[in-house]
């Protein structure tokens, strides 16, 4: 491994603290992934990434910050990456999925916020998540109420701009998403010191949607019978996607994509024929947060597709780039990030026709729908969630976790009886 | 020398959190040994100790299988196969009960139960969160903060009257157990209040899923106590089976899967 001390020292990290972080990770990644048979060679390139986390990405961002770019660290899908790239800035994705990180939180916020939003509070507090330290500038945006409050906290000592994102989809709100674009803009011009054109707005807008359309297709394989792919391989793919430069991103995923189309061509599954298939949808899983998908793929079950914004919601959809002005580029980028289904919107069909959509895309048998506990949001959407997969007769299992182990039994003897339950029928 | 077998046997052994159940079925689905015990500290010898038992009533000429099921299923070293204790206690129910569509009802040392079987599989199950409150534990934290045994709390709240306990946290709701007994309530309304509050979080429990056209069936520990039957009756306002073998149903269960295995 190579030597980041001296990096996180210059950092201000809290480098104690950070070597029991980097205690954990490995045995982690072990667990979840070395244990794993047949994985597609493609993977070392991630297996690299997560191996050295705190080390390779960060220290590439210091070096283009040495040049002059600007970081930007975000939360959530709904930040438009292109407006940043446009303007020659950088996006990373930031902390917030371990448990190591929830205590420090917890000295500042209420005990029932959700884990996600406590780790990234503890992880920023605690000076152990080098991201934060990075960022230049924090971008938020007003998804939930907790987000909101915390975004308080966290710009107390850092730049912190945030998006008004709407909470229904109205015409209006359409508009309203694409003037709140075009104000990130300004402010984003403002950051970096360079103008945005419709030509660099176009360029970053192609960028993008190369990404997603290799993630699309790494996604596109776990469609087939023969799954080439774990969830959990998957899964790691996706969740170091919001950390990494977006055209290395898409060029790795298409390395992947074009092994994985290969594995299907030559009948190479990574689980037996007749494992039962499931779709995950509900909350985010931030890195690492490994913990349903290691328990589902080790009870006889494996994950074929995540209906979340660590999923299908960060690539589906595409940007149309074809306007030629600044104001309609906005529109068209308003109109792609709105058709995300999160729950923060009311009412939100949307999303339960996502999840049947991709349940008969993915040939899944059953649907597991997860969100961590304290997040109100997808909880309460649950009950809508199962009644209409019912009706579908697509089988359904609500839970509900944080990043403690300590459920690690009792989950596993809900998704046990589920997938017991899906082969009994 | 072999011994001649006479037959394969299922055995099946529900390692719960409080006791272990274990029952043994003949090639007809009879059952010929049944085995109730603490589960203790360690489930591991707890699980020897029945397999000791057992071997010492039926030797080598039986075959014997083994399913395992419980919390503690996978503590059992010489088990042929681990099975949730929801499939478990379906089948078991459908055996006991000879319905193939019911609903099961149990409530365990540690976790309640919903099981919602259609043509005699499982089509809905929920289990309780972390929380124990509606749990055979609930019941024994107040029973001990009363001086009782959890049997006795059960017969003595069918002579009380009503009292409430507003919180449905284990540990808060021991608080204000212990409030009551300050203040000077009657223990009998106090395990009122008690058996109550459990009943309560089941149904508010069940409302989660939809309970299927058959009869509601309780198993599990406190399916020996007639009235936190008569309660969980009056609260879904449907009969509340039970059967003198529930409480070894996720056993049975285990039994007729070990069974299916040699087919």
């Amino acid at each position: 491994m190579a030597d980041y001390v001296k990096m996180w020292e210059n950092l201000g990290m809290d480098l104690e603290s950070h070597d029991l972080l980097c205690q954990v990770l490995p045995t982690a990644v072990g667990d979840v992934f070395m244990t794993q048979e047949n994985r597609p060679k493609a993977m070392d390139f991630w297996d690299l990434v997560i191996s050295e986390v705190h080390g390779i990405r960060p220290a590439e961002l210091i070096e283009e910050q040495k040049k002059g770019r600007k970081v930007f660290g975000t939360f959530c899908v709904f930040v438009p990456d292109e407006v940043i790239i446009a303007a020659d800035g950088i996006v990373t994705g930031l902390c917030g999925g371990s448990q190591f990180w929830v205590p420090g939180g917890e000295e500042v916020l209420p005990k029932n916020t959700c884990p996600l939003i406590k780790a990234s509070v503890g992880a920023r507090l605690g000076r152990t998540c080098p991201f934060f330290r990075i960022a230049d500038v924090y971008v938020g945006e007003t998804t939930c109420d907790g987000k909101k409050k915390a975004y308080e906290i966290l710009g107390q000592d850092v730049p912190m701009y945030i998006m008004d994102v709407p909470q229904m989809k109205r015409p209006k709100d359409l508009v309203k998403w694409k003037e709140e674009i075009a104000d990130f803009a300004a402010k984003v011009e403002e950051i970096t010191g360079n103008t945005l054109s419709v030509e660099k707005l176009k360029d970053a807008i192609r960028i993008v949607n190369e990404k997603r359309k290799a993630m699309k297709r790494v996604y596109d394989a776990r469609k087939s019978e023969i799954l080439p792919i774990s969830g959990r391989d998957a899964l790691l793919m996706t969740q170091i996607s919001f950390f990494d430069d977006p055209e290395r991103c898409a060029k790795m995923c298409n390395r992947l994509a074009d092994e994985l189309e290969q594995r299907i061509r030559d009948g190479v599954s990574v689980v037996p024929a007749g494992t039962r298939r499931i779709l995950l949808t509900g909350t985010p899983l931030a890195v690492p947060n490994w913990k349903l998908h290691n328990i589902i793929e080790t009870s006889g079950a494996v994950v074929v597709c995540e209906e979340m914004c660590t999923g299908t919601r960060y690539f589906e959809n595409l940007v149309d780039g074809s306007a030629e002005t600044l104001d309609e580029l906005y529109m068209a980028l308003s109109e792609r990030y709105m058709k995300n289904n999160c729950a923060c919107f009311t009412p939100n069909p949307g999303r339960i026709e996502d999840i049947i959509r991709l349940a008969k895309e993915y040939k899944a048998d059953g649907v597991i729908d997860c969100s961590l506990k304290f997040c109100g949001l997808y909880d309460i959407e649950k009950r809508s969630v199962a009644e209409a997969l019912k009706a579908e007769g697509i089988p359904v299992l609500s839970l509900e976790t944080d990043y403690e182990d300590s459920d690690a039994g009792q989950l596993r003897t809900r998704i046990e009886a589920f997938v017991e339950m899906l082969n009994e029928s | 020398m072999r011994t001649r077998k006479i037959g394969h046997y299922g055995v099946g052994i529900d390692i719960g959190s409080t006791c272990a159940k274990t029952v043994m079925i003949d090639p007809d689905g009879k059952a010929v040994w049944r085995d109730l015990r603490p589960t203790g500290w360690s489930s591991v010898e707890t699980a020897r100790a029945i397999s000791s038992d057992l071997s010492k009533g039926f030797g080598e000429e039986v075959e014997k299988h083994y399913v395992a099921t419980g919390y503690g299923r996978v503590s059992v070293p010489f088990a042929d196969k681990c099975i949730t204790e929801i499939s478990c206690h379906a089948k078991g129910a459908v055996l006991l009960f000879g319905e193939k569509n019911l609903n099961v009802i149990d409530i365990g040392g540690q976790d309640t139960k919903l099981i919602v079987v259609t043509e005699g599989v499982v089509s809905e199950f929920l289990m309780n969160d972390k929380c124990s409150a509606g749990t055979g534990r609930f019941l024994e934290v107040m029973a001990n903060t009363l001086s009782m045994t959890p049997a006795q709390l059960c017969t003595l709240a069918g002579t009380g009257k009503e009292t409430q306990i507003s919180s449905l946290c284990t540990v808060f709701a021991e608080s204000e157990v212990i409030n009551l007994i300050g203040r000077g309530t009657a223990r009998e309304d106090i395990a009122w209040a008690v058996v109550d509050s459990i009943v309560r979080k089941v149904r508010t429990q069940a409302g989660k899923l939809r309970l299927g056209k058959g009869p509601l069936c309780l198993t599990g520990g406190l399916c020996d106590f007639p009235y936190v039957r008569e309660k969980l009756q009056a609260a879904f306002g449907r009969e509340v089976l039970t059967s003198p073998d529930a409480r070894f149903a996720g056993a049975f269960g285990a039994a007729q899967y070990a069974l299916e295995l040699t087919r």
